[in-house]
């Protein structure tokens, strides 16, 4: 089984994919849609083969691939995976054929939507299996372009707008991350014999804490914008609006899970004492996240405009777990970036699903939609219920683990973080309650058809894994834990400044 | 210099140059005997001729030599250089053709100029003496005068044609003033190897500085870096457009080669004099041309002022010579040999995109690329592929051009530079997406397909390719920059 490169099958079957799609006559939509299917889901197995392969309980990286690239300057081609991208990987992999389904309603230019789709699929598959750090930002860098021109092309109202603020704000930030990753290159000289790019030679770089502080904001820049964090949010609402309904998928699910992702990946392993002494300052930006993600959220007459918000709010959640120092918030998180990009992903696939019945997204022009179309509000509530955290769905035990940790950390700071949840649960059930309940107001509203052979193959599979994981998060959690254990080891025990040492475990 | 008009000549050293010598002379001669319908095939016999010094200069892959005393130099750096040279020509040919021949007259005039421009080009990659870089770069721009004004009857060409003429007679006199200097200092050296022995402790340094400032700003004119670059926009603007992807590449480069080889054959030594000053250059060069870019409208402006913030970069790596750590200066070489190629593929890319669009169904106007992508699906994604190439976007060379800049600059520890650079960066991002956003995100105004000419389409096309193979696996350009350093 081993044998197999499953990982960087799964990384290049987008790409491959994308190619020969060129090759077919823009005029056969069918056959584009179906090839783009046909792909995504092949990536899918592929990516199912990374699932089987993978050994838990083990902290390190497996199935990784090494190949020179520019030897010279120290670059290679080295993949891998490991607890903190394994799930990443599969929720890239699993969202892409809903995507791809949930886009069967786009009529204009149809060939280069699919071929951009897939071209998306791989620059984040490789952002996540990326072990060198040149080929990172290659892929990081290669995520902006078809993000840029699915939202300019296939977006609504001020797409063009949110295009541009999404390209400028995100390359701004992943500068000060280049300068950041080539001073990392020669200060890795020293420790080894030529410098070189491969972060696990990379990892345990000795840096002064100055350096480390400065590096760390480098690299902080970068994520902190994709993530978002307040005050570095403003182009998430418009981008994630006024996208077309996949690229919303994508943008939640797993755009800003790329933050999250470097923050742990390297933010925190690269320079744990920079991480740690300004940890109180990032939970600070956090909860303040939370509670303004919320609170805006509440007041949206706009429902992708709302759970875009939403995202700032629960991507709080996310950071407070990393940051926190303890393996439950560690684990936690990272569960929690997994339930986000389920959860987030299922409310903007059913925005669209309401979009494409309505063509608009007024929260007042909705009312009473329960009775026209019961399957999709039934959906839509589990899903509501799944990302407000309702025990025994998926949210749940992300968030619980997080607050637990937060709370033997830093006690009282869990109070306003706690208090974020009971605002989710104002925001999304008010929302629900327009839209679904009530009398029927408009007269278009009373008989929309409800969910095509399409859409339930598209939320079974969905609803299913939010139950699931609700119900039995194990199997989830006892992958990521070892890797959780080793990066908070790493967070806890690093040198510079040893006094500050262990603060995060003693409350 | 006595010794070279004895010494025996290396023919096969300079067979580049005659058989480029040889062609001009035939196409200005066939020329006269071809019917004014039949003029445009001075174009294919000029490229022609360029393969053949192509394919000369490939002949001397892998040899070192010398000739006429040393002042001519065949070694990778100027074979890498005269290569790049024999692309830009072609690609430059290759957008001419569609232009020139339906329009303007002088067709066989235009084709001989501009091989007579590309010989200073070939003339200065060997060029180890004052007086043989001199005679370069003037072989570069002469030509250049005369080919900005062809269009005869636009009054904008002939003040394109003027400003250009006497902005770079003054950048001569000022260059010629400052190797004077030199030739003094030296004692009556004009060889770079002697040159360097005779300055190197000779306790001169005021007169040094002063001598390299002069040259430097002479060059500065050449490159057009900021402030003496106010000829550029309006000079490219003016010309015919071919004529500006020519300065905007070959001109320039040619200029950056004459000053990298000066300044690292020449003056390493005191390069602790006019390292800051190169600092300053790249910092107002990259700034002011792309703070000027943001407001353009007219793509050959843009691109103009794009062109400028582009030679920033290449002028970070003289910022960063260092002669007590070899390294550093190397790799400082070695990127600014990947950018110059990159950025020379890539310039000429667009500048052929602009060309094809306004001669086809469109105009030089920014406004009117709105919906290009629903007009002509290949120009539109061309253009974007090379627009974002200059930007430094994956998935294009460009995006390595920039990134080996920035890591020679950190290697030298240059943290300041690097920053500048990144915002520059991110402006620049800005006006190249503000094209690409119009072309595919807006709906057009003009009607009608776009047609381009297969043979540019097919060049556009070869280009953008190389762009993306180098992009895929660099080292295709990185292992011929590290040979090829002085």
């Amino acid at each position: 089984m081993n044998d197999l490169p499953f990982l960087d099958l799964t990384l290049f079957l987008p790409l491959v994919g994308a190619l020969v799609m060129v090759l077919i006559p823009k005029r056969w939509e069918a056959l584009l849609r179906l090839a783009a299917l046909v792909v995504t889901t092949a990536t899918f197995v592929a990516s199912l083969g990374v699932l089987a392969s993978f050994e838990s309980g083990t902290p390190g990286f497996q199935q990784v691939t090494e190949l020179s690239w520019i030897p010279e300057w120290g670059i290679g081609y080295i993949t891998g995976v490991d607890g903190v991208s394994l799930w990443m990987i599969m929720l890239t992999t699993f969202l892409m054929p809903l995507c791809i389904l949930t886009s069967w309603t786009i009529k204009t230019q149809v060939k280069p939507y699919f071929i951009l789709l897939l071209t998306l699929e791989t620059g984040m598959l490789g952002v996540f299996s990326s072990l060198d750090m040149f080929l990172f930002y290659v892929f990081w860098e290669a995520v902006l372009v078809p993000m840029y021109f699915l939202i300019g092309m296939w977006g609504h109202g001020r797409r063009v707008y949110a295009a541009m603020k999404f390209f400028l704000f995100t390359l701004a930030g992943s500068l000060f991350m280049l300068l950041s990753i080539l001073y990392l290159y020669f200060a890795s000289q020293g420790s080894a014999a030529a410098p070189t790019f491969d972060y696990r030679s990379l990892v345990g770089t000795p840096l002064a804490l100055e350096v480390q502080i400065l590096l760390f904001l480098g690299f902080f820049a970068s994520f902190a914008v994709k993530v978002p964090l307040v005050p570095l949010h403003t182009w998430l609402p418009d981008a994630h609006t006024e996208a077309p309904t996949a690229g919303s998928v994508m943008l939640a699910a797993v755009l800003l899970k790329m933050g999250a992702y470097g923050l742990i990946r390297f933010g925190i392993a690269f320079f744990p004492d920079a991480a740690r002494l300004l940890a109180p300052a990032i939970i600070a930006l956090a909860i303040v996240g939370i509670l303004y993600g919320a609170l805006i959220a509440i007041v949206q007459h706009d429902v992708k405009r709302l759970v875009a918000y939403s995202s700032v709010a629960h991507l709080g959640f996310v950071v407070l777990g990393l940051f926190v120092g303890t393996i439950q918030g560690m684990s936690g998180g990272i569960l929690q970036m997994l339930n986000h990009g389920l959860s987030t992903g299922a409310l903007f696939l059913l925005v669209g699903a309401l979009y494409d019945r309505r063509h608009t997204r007024e929260i007042s022009e909705f009312g009473g939609l329960a009775r026209s179309v019961p399957v999709l509000a039934g959906i839509f509530l589990i899903v509501v219920l799944s990302s407000l955290g309702l025990p025994g769905l998926n949210g749940f035990a992300g968030e619980f683990l997080v607050l637990l940790a937060t709370y033997q950390s830093y006690g009282w700071w869990v109070i306003p973080a706690t208090f974020g949840i009971v605002l989710a649960a104002i925001y999304l059930l008010w929302a629900y309650q327009r839209v679904f309940h009530g009398a029927v107001s408009i007269e278009a509203n009373r008989n929309l058809e409800d969910f095509r052979m399409r859409e339930y193959v598209m939320f079974v599979p969905l609803v299913a894994l939010i139950v699931a994981i609700g119900v039995y998060p194990k199997p989830f959690l006892e992958r990521i834990e070892p890797s959780a254990k080793q990066i908070v080891r790493q967070l806890n025990d690093a040198s510079v400044i040893p006094e500050t040492r262990g603060l995060a475990e003693a409350p | 210099m006595q010794g070279a008009l004895t010494s025996p000549v290396d023919w096969h050293a300079i067979a580049p140059e005659l058989v480029l010598t040889a062609f001009a002379c035939l196409v200005l001669v066939v020329d006269l005997f071809l019917a004014e319908r039949a003029k445009w095939l001075a174009m294919p016999l000029s490229a022609i001729g360029v393969l053949a010094t192509g394919a000369a200069t490939l002949s001397l892959v892998g040899s070192e030599r010398t000739t006429l005393s040393g002042s001519y130099e065949i070694d990778a750096f100027a074979l890498l250089l005269k290569g790049l040279f024999c692309v830009i020509g072609f690609i430059v040919l290759a957008i001419s053709f569609d232009y020139f021949r339906s329009g303007i007259r002088y067709q066989g005039e235009y084709y001989f100029l501009l091989l007579c421009s590309l010989l200073g080009g070939l003339v200065m990659s060997s060029a180890r003496d004052l007086v043989t870089i001199f005679i370069a770069i003037e072989l570069i721009s002469v030509p250049g005068f005369i080919m900005t004004g062809l269009r005869k009857g636009d009054p904008k060409s002939n003040e394109a044609s003027l400003k250009f003429f006497l902005f770079g007679v003054l950048s001569t006199a000022v260059m010629l003033y400052g190797m004077s200097l030199i030739y003094g200092l030296s004692g009556g050296a004009t060889r770079l190897d002697r040159i360097r022995e005779a300055i190197d402790g000779s306790g001169n340094e005021p007169l040094v500085m002063l001598s390299v400032f002069f040259v430097v700003v002479g060059f500065g004119f050449k490159i057009s870096a900021v402030p003496f670059h106010f000829w550029a926009p309006d000079t490219y603007e003016g010309a015919p457009s071919p004529v500006a992807a020519f300065l905007s590449t070959a001109s320039k480069i040619g200029g950056f080669v004459g000053l990298l080889v000066l300044m690292f054959k020449a003056f390493p030594e005191v390069a602790d004099i006019w390292r800051p000053v190169f600092a300053v250059l790249a910092t107002l060069t990259m700034t002011v041309g792309n703070l000027i870019a943001l407001k353009q409208r007219h793509i050959i402006r843009l691109l103009a002022y794009s062109g400028i913030a582009q030679s920033g970069y290449i002028l970070v790596a003289l910022a960063l010579i260092d002669p007590s750590s070899p390294g550093v200066s190397r790799q400082a070489l070695e990127s600014a040999l990947v950018y110059i190629a990159i950025y020379a593929v890539m310039d000429l890319g667009a500048f052929a995109a602009a060309v094809a669009y306004a001669r086809r169904g469109g105009t030089y106007f920014i406004d009117d690329y709105a919906g290009l992508w629903q007009r002509s699906p290949v120009l539109a994604t061309l253009l974007t592929g090379f627009l974002l190439s200059l930007a430094g976007a994956p998935p294009m060379a460009g995006a390595w051009a920039k990134l080996f800049v920035f890591l020679a600059t950190i290697n030298a520890q240059v943290y300041w530079l690097a920053v500048v650079m990144g915002v520059n960066a991110v402006i620049a991002a800005w006006y190249y997406l503000a094209v690409v956003k119009r072309m595919f995100f807006e709906a057009p105004e003009l009607e009608g397909p776009v047609e381009v000419p297969y043979f540019l389409r097919a060049v556009m096309g070869v280009a953008a390719l190389a762009l993306l193979v180098v992009f895929i696996y660099p080292p295709v350009i990185t292992e011929l920059a590290e040979r090829s350093i002085l």
